[in-house]
C-alpha cells in the first residue's frame, strides 16, 4: 500500500473515536434527564455538572480528530 | 476563505482561516517577534475586557443598570465557580481565574465573528497557558505543603498490593494535564470552525436550488458554536479550579 493512501486510511479510522463521544454524551444527558424527572427540585443545582460532563465527553472524541488531522497535515 | 474558483476544487478553503499573518516584522535576538493577526486579536480581546468592566462598573450605582448587572454577574460567576470548588482558602486566585475566563471568553467569541481570527484556535496559545497554570498550581502545592505534596499521588485506602500501579497512573494523568486541558479548547475551537466552513463550502457548491439545507443548518450549528465557546472557557475555568483544590487542600 502507498504511504499517502495508508495516511487517509489512518485519518478515517480515528474519526471512530468520535462514537465513543456520541456515546457519552447520550449517557450525560439521559441520565441527567432520568435524575431530574425522579427529582426535578434538585435538577437545576446539577445544571452546570450536566454542561461540565458534555465538555469533558465531547473533547475526549475530538482527540481523535486531533490524530486525524495529525495524521492529514503532519505526518 | 479565499475562493480558488478554478477547476473542480472546493470553493473553501476551510484551513485558510487559520494562517497567522505578519502585521508588523519585528526581529528581537535573532527571535521573530513580529506583530502577528494573533496578537492582534489578542490585544483586541484584552482592549475589549478592559474597556466593558472599567466602564461598565465606573458609575458605581446601588441599583445596577444594564452594563454594571452585566459586569456584576461575571465577576459572581466566576465567584461562585471558585467559593464552591476551592473554599475560602481559594479567594486569594479569584483575579488569576477571573482574567482567564474572560480572557478565553472573548478570545472564543471574537473568533465566531466573520473575517476574524480565533486566537484559542492554534494548539501554541492554548498549551501556553495550560502549561503555565499547571506548573504555577504544582509550585503552589510544593511551597504550600512541601514534600508532603507528594501524598496527592497516593490515595489512601487501597489495598497494598495496588499501590505502586496506583501510584504511577496517578503520576502519568496528573502529567498529561496540562495536555488534555489545552488539547480540548484548541480541539473544540478547531472542530467547530472547521465545520462551519466545510458547511460554508457545501452551500456555495449546491447553489441557489440545494444550498438552503446546509446554510439552515450553519445557521443552528453558529448557535450551537456560542454555546461551546462559552462552555470552553467555563470548563477551563473550572478545571484550573479543580486543580487548584488539589493544591490547597491535599487529602485524598
Amino acid at each position: 500500500m502507498e504511504a499517502e493512501a495508508a495516511k487517509y486510511i489512518g485519518a478515517g479510522i480515528a474519526c471512530i473515536a468520535l462514537a465513543g463521544a456520541g456515546l457519552g454524551i447520550g449517557n450525560i444527558f439521559g441520565n441527567y434527564l432520568a435524575g431530574a424527572l425522579r427529582n426535578p427540585a434538585a435538577a437545576q443545582g446539577q445544571f452546570p455538572n450536566l454542561l461540565l460532563g458534555f465538555a469533558l465527553a465531547e473533547a475526549t472524541g475530538l482527540f481523535g480528530l486531533v490524530v486525524a488531522m495529525m495524521l492529514l497535515f503532519v505526518v | 476563505m479565499a475562493a480558488a474558483e478554478s477547476g473542480t476544487g472546493f470553493p473553501v478553503d476551510p484551513m485558510h482561516q487559520y494562517e497567522i499573518v505578519r502585521m508588523l516584522p519585528i526581529e528581537l535576538f535573532g527571535f521573530d517577534a513580529s506583530f502577528t493577526n494573533a496578537s492582534m486579536w489578542m490585544v483586541a480581546a484584552v482592549t475589549a475586557i478592559s474597556v466593558f468592566m472599567i466602564f461598565s462598573v465606573s458609575s458605581r450605582a446601588l441599583v445596577p443598570g444594564r452594563w454594571q448587572s452585566l459586569a456584576e454577574l461575571s465577576y459572581e460567576f466566576v465567584a461562585n465557580m471558585l467559593r464552591q470548588n476551592t473554599g475560602n482558602e481559594g479567594q486569594p486566585f479569584f483575579p488569576f481565574i477571573f482574567s482567564l475566563f474572560m480572557f478565553i471568553l472573548f478570545a472564543n467569541m471574537f473568533g465566531l465573528l466573520p473575517y476574524s481570527f480565533t486566537v484559542t484556535s492554534h494548539i501554541i496559545v492554548t498549551f501556553a497557558m495550560a502549561l503555565f497554570v499547571i506548573a504555577g498550581i504544582t509550585l503552589l502545592g510544593l511551597f504550600k505543603h512541601g514534600l508532603g505534596w507528594f501524598r496527592l499521588f497516593v490515595p489512601s485506602g487501597v489495598p497494598i498490593v495496588l499501590l505502586p500501579l496506583i501510584t504511577v497512573i496517578e503520576m502519568i494523568s496528573y502529567l498529561t494535564r496540562p495536555l488534555s486541558l489545552s488539547v480540548r479548547l484548541f480541539a473544540n475551537m478547531l472542530a467547530g470552525h472547521t465545520m462551519l466552513k466545510v458547511f460554508a463550502g457545501f452551500a456555495i457548491m449546491l447553489g441557489a436550488i440545494g444550498g438552503w439545507a446546509p446554510f439552515a443548518f450553519m445557521v443552528a450549528f453558529t448557535g450551537l458554536e456560542v454555546l461551546v465557546a462559552f462552555l470552553q472557557a467555563y470548563v477551563f475555568a473550572i478545571l484550573t479550579c479543580i486543580y487548584l483544590n488539589d493544591a490547597l487542600h491535599v487529602h485524598h
